[in-house]
């Protein structure tokens, strides 16, 4: 009886804390779409994809809040990022996994963990010091999308390393053990066995990485070069819709502080549509 | 040890609660609140310690958030006293200003840079991209790289007024947001040309780090001449409040501009005024 009742407070609790959690999303949400609205009021939603430019500040005399360049600044930041470091994340899992002696494997996982923890704004700082000197040598100016996309891919690899490795330390031994009684090769029993029943995870730990990337700031900020266009090739500078916030949110008054809540609400806008996608194309059986 | 622990605990409370700032006289809020340029909030908050030490009855709270906060702090009464690191405009003429010191702006490059001197004509026509290589101003055959300030700041601001520019009209390479991120990205680029806060242009190029302070008009960016006013692209630094200052207020704001100060405002590479 009295465990019945544990039972129903501990129900209630939980479903008390989710509630709460739920709720904390949908304020952050209301209060990014109560700030943005005079901007979207003033301005006009369609300004912000077809204006001239992005010059926001009253003490640029008339303003323009062309938010689109950063859109694709972000998107193409994060592809980039995710194209690069999905393979060598996943690649580094399954070395893990299936060829490294039990003791490096170990350490590599320590590694990968530590580069995991390391501050953003450390990568940030490496990147203008050390990669942005040697890209200008390749093709000035230096600051540009492919340092962006360097940056956000050594930060993001240790999300998906760690998350490959949690799934396929996941998948059941008789799946292995069956594999290896029928004689399939190490490399046949990864791509025809580990990585499809994997799949999930692997594709948790892709969207979770892409989630770091599109809200990652500091070290965006530092290495991108921060100028609005749409970039024309991967050495051009591009500004994210993050390190525009970071940038300019501290010296914005009015509609300029108001467009970059815009801009705020259009990252969010995009996170919820990625997360849509996903949902979409996850395999619906469970694993 | 159980008890031990409990007593430790109310200590730790006692200690804490005494500690509280205002708990020690609760008749009188005594903290003057500043908000505004973050150019001038490090000096401030100096001159706020030497002050707490000198009055220990009152606490100077120091907040940052740019010049134009300051002047919005001040007309709303948000804060006791806003720090604008500009010269007030018309429409600003509600508010009371007291300069404490000027600031000036230096145009910066790389140390290996053969280009000695620019001209007003060829600073405007680098930032607007007329000139785009290095070898058309006198220097080696490099295309500069234009470093610009972001949105809102009022080094840009006090750039683009001086040299009569719009936002618009730059061709910016790199856009950067505090003084020592543009020090670094032309620290470690020999072809980009950028302009920061005098003050710490020149107390970075003393500590070593690769970057040249250009002449303006022929007169060279050093402190020496902000403080004579002959640099022309200088600035002044002010507290200002939306009512005439009274009690506190008005003694800190005294204090701040007092010889009692000078050598704070020199150590922050500023220029403090001759009274």
């Amino acid at each position: 009886m009295s465990l019945w009742r544990n039972d129903k407070l501990l129900a209630w609790c939980l479903r008390g804390c989710a509630s709460i959690a739920g709720l904390i999303i949908l304020l952050i949400i209301v209060f990014l779409a109560l700030e943005a609205i005079p901007a979207l009021q003033q301005v006009g939603a369609s300004k912000f994809f077809f204006d001239r430019g992005w010059h926001p500040s009253p003490l640029a005399s008339e303003g323009h809040f062309n938010l689109a360049p950063m859109l694709v600044g972000t998107l193409m930041a994060t592809g980039g990022a995710i194209l690069l470091a999905t393979p060598l994340g996943i690649g580094a899992a399954l070395f893990c996994h299936y060829y490294a002696p039990p003791f490096l494997a170990r350490l590599y996982r320590r590694l990968i963990e530590l580069l995991a923890g390391i501050p953003s704004v450390i990568y940030g700082l490496w990147g203008l010091v050390v990669l942005v000197p040697l890209i200008r040598q390749l093709e000035p100016p230096g600051p540009s999308l492919l340092a962006g996309i360097l940056i956000l891919a050594l930060m993001i690899l240790p999300t998906i390393a760690l998350l490959a490795d949690a799934a396929l330390a996941g998948l059941p031994r008789e799946y292995t053990q069956g594999a290896a009684a029928l004689g399939f090769s190490r490399f046949s029993l990864i791509w025809h066995v580990a990585l499809p029943a994997a799949k999930s995870g692997l594709l948790t730990g892709i969207l979770l990485g892409t989630m770091r990337a599109l809200g990652e700031t500091m070290a965006v900020l530092m290495v991108c070069g921060n100028v609005v266009q749409v970039p024309g090739n991967i050495f051009d500078p591009i500004r994210t819709l993050t390190a525009n916030i970071a940038l300019e949110m501290a010296y914005a008054m009015g509609d300029h502080r108001s467009a970059l809540f815009v801009s705020g609400l259009l990252l969010m806008a995009l996170v919820m549509a990625l997360i849509a996608t996903v949902e979409i194309l996850k395999p619906k059986s469970s694993p | 040890m159980k008890s031990w622990n409990r007593s430790t605990f109310t200590l730790w409370l006692l200690t804490i609660f005494t500690a509280l700032p205002g708990c020690d006289s609760p008749d009188r809020p005594l903290t003057l609140t500043l908000t505004g340029s973050s150019t001038i909030a490090p000096l401030a908050s100096e001159i706020g310690k030497r002050f707490e030490r000198q009055h220990p009855e009152v606490r100077i709270d120091v907040q940052t958030g740019g010049s134009s906060r300051g002047i919005a702090d001040a007309q709303n009464g948000l804060a006791d006293i806003g720090m604008v690191s500009r010269g007030l405009r018309p429409e600003e003429n509600n508010l009371y200003g007291f300069t404490l010191a000027r600031d000036g702006i230096a145009v910066i490059t790389h140390k290996d840079n053969p280009v000695q001197q620019l001209t007003d004509q060829q600073i405007i026509a680098i930032y607007t991209g007329q000139v785009t290589n290095w070898k058309e101003v006198g220097g080696q055959d490099a295309p500069i790289t234009v470093v610009n300030k972001a949105e809102g700041r009022s080094t840009l601001a006090l750039f683009l007024q001086h040299f009569s520019l719009k936002s618009q009209d730059i061709a910016a390479d790199v856009i950067i947001g505090d003084n020592e991120q543009g020090i670094k990205t032309v620290a470690g680029n020999p072809d980009a040309i950028g302009y920061v806060s005098i003050g710490t242009a020149e107390f970075d190029a003393q500590q070593s780090i690769p970057i040249k302070l250009l002449p303006l008009g022929s007169v060279p960016a050093t402190i020496e001449n902000v403080r004579k006013g002959s640099f022309p692209l200088s600035r002044p630094l002010n507290l200002v409040t939306g009512t005439p200052p009274e009690g506190w207020v008005k003694e800190f704001i005294s204090f701040a501009q007092s010889a009692q100060v000078h050598d704070l405002i020199k150590e922050q590479y500023f220029v403090p005024l001759e009274k």
